[in-house]
């Protein structure tokens, strides 16, 4: 009994090794997000609250905190509770994959990508479960925009997954990485790994694809009817999501922990930092794209996702195999 | 052209440039100030909270004309009158309701005598209504704190009038 407790509080242990930093990172991450952007607009952004403004996101939350949660009589209560748990869950769950180096991983399993994959499909139920049960107009057409286009873009970040398999001939994060000790496949693969920072885009309900959150047209989506920390944990949510995006790009195309070059000033980084630095340049790329781009039309949103993505990465995994095949490149599993 | 927007939509030039422009205008003076410890600057002819003015002697301005009272097209001003003991007329009562008050300078302008005038405060809010229904004392103590920045302001305004 003893020995049991004790495995089970050294695994709680290092799952909130984790998830403390992920937590604290999706906070800062958001004042970020809102200091880029007020800088490409000449604003100044947060800068009151803690140095730089660095403690906003906290002071939100407190005020998230102190809300009143309003539950509409109309809803579906147990489902509209249920929703935001839901999506905060599924975002943090993720990210027991990640690598932070080689040794540094919650569970190694041997199908990291799949998991992943598979989790951030299941994060449109949260969103369909909020706007469903709120039992409003605009939160339910947010919802219904969210699915489809969750479901449409995951199609063509999954053909793009399959490239990068291709090239490594496993499913574990680990190998992936490893696997680009020689060469980022950004560089090979850069085409694919343009349209999975956009399908991320669009994954992730961020702009130029936040259509399930247009104010214009839906006041806030499926956040409607939420308030309270109910509606801060959708934002958390959403914003470990984002990370969790970024985290699978750089794992993906840009080498995960590896640094640039195998060298003396580069190597003294430990390997998490490097992973680290790769996320925030990932995102600093996806928060300077919502301050330059308009919102798209559904319908355009729809085109780009099954007419050009879809087919393109298609063809890119013909190409890609047909040369791994031709030169006799395919790795050996 | 036909080709040269397919390869411009391909290579995605626009989006490039617009990222570069974006990184660009990130490194550009702000064009905001930090606002509760930097103010912007106010022309002399702002109108934000009254004030009711005194003669340097310490007499009221006021005569109690009630051309502003008349004038006021939100209905704020309420003025009674009385004739004082010297034989000179003064209000007994000058009450503004700055919630109905809309800002318009009229009451300002109307005055023959330069009382009512409305000064550069603009942070005067309150946690209740009650403490926005101006009485007069309210308006000669305002116009006592602001009187060197509110004699300087007509000075300055006084050429264009």
């Amino acid at each position: 009994m003893q020995s049991y407790l004790n495995i089970l509080l050294f695994e709680v242990y290092r799952v909130l090794f984790l998830l403390v930093p992920v937590l604290v990172s999706v906070a800062m991450i958001v004042w970020l997000d809102r200091r880029v952007w007020a800088f490409v607009q000449k604003r100044r952004g947060p800068n009151v609250v803690g140095p730089f403004g660095l403690l906003q996101s906290l002071a939100d939350a407190l005020k998230y905190i102190f809300k009143e949660i309003i539950i509409p009589a109309s809803s579906n209560k147990v489902i509209f509770i249920l929703a935001p748990i839901v999506t905060m869950t599924l975002a943090l769950i993720a990210w027991a994959v990640i690598p932070f180096s080689e040794s540094f991983v919650l569970s190694n399993i041997n199908v990291g990508i799949l998991y992943i994959f598979a989790v951030s499909s299941l994060g449109v139920y949260g969103i369909i479960m909020g706007g469903w049960a709120s039992n409003s107009k605009y939160p339910f057409l947010g919802a219904i925009r969210s699915a489809a286009q969750m479901v449409s873009y995951e199609v063509s970040i999954g053909v793009i997954i399959i490239n990068v398999l291709l090239c490594v001939g496993s499913l574990n994060l680990t190998d992936i990485v490893l696997a680009q000790e020689k060469i980022w496949f950004v560089i090979p693969l850069f085409p694919m790994f343009v349209i999975f920072f956009i399908s991320a885009l669009a994954e992730t309900n961020r702009p130029p694809f936040d259509l399930p959150e247009a104010e214009a047209e839906l006041v806030s989506g499926y956040q409607t009817e939420y308030s309270g920390m109910m509606y801060a944990m959708f934002w958390l949510g959403e914003y470990a999501n984002i990370l969790l995006m970024c985290a699978l790009g750089s794992i993906l195309f840009l080498g995960g922990w590896l640094s640039p070059l195998n060298m003396y000033p580069f190597d003294i980084i430990p390997s998490p930092l490097w992973l680290i630095l790769k996320i925030l340049l990932l995102f600093i790329l996806f928060a300077l794209v919502k301050a330059i781009v308009p919102r798209y039309r559904y319908d355009q949103l729809m085109k780009l996702g099954w007419k050009i993505f879809l087919p393109f990465s298609l063809v890119w995994v013909v190409l890609t195999a047909g040369y791994l095949l031709y030169f006799d490149l395919l790795p050996t599993v | 052209m036909k080709l040269g927007r397919i390869f411009k939509t391909l290579l995605m030039v626009d989006f490039v440039t617009g990222l570069a422009i974006a990184i660009k205008e990130v490194f550009k003076e702000k064009k905001t100030i930090n606002y509760p410890f930097e103010k912007g600057k106010i022309s002399p002819r702002f109108r934000g909270e009254h004030a009711l003015r005194r003669y340097p002697n310490g007499e009221e301005r006021c005569i109690a004309c009630k051309l502003c009272e008349a004038v006021c097209p939100a209905q704020a001003i309420t003025i009674e009158s009385k004739e004082r003991s010297d034989g000179s007329r003064k209000t007994t009562r000058y009450d503004i309701d700055m919630l109905k008050c809309i800002y318009c300078g009229l009451c300002e302008e109307s005055c023959p005598v330069d009382a009512i005038v409305q000064g550069p405060n603009f942070e005067f809010a309150t946690e209740t209504r009650e403490e926005l229904y101006y009485n007069k004392e309210k308006l000669l103590e305002n116009g006592d704190r602001w009187e060197s920045v509110l004699a300087a302001n007509i000075k300055a305004d006084n050429p264009y009038r």
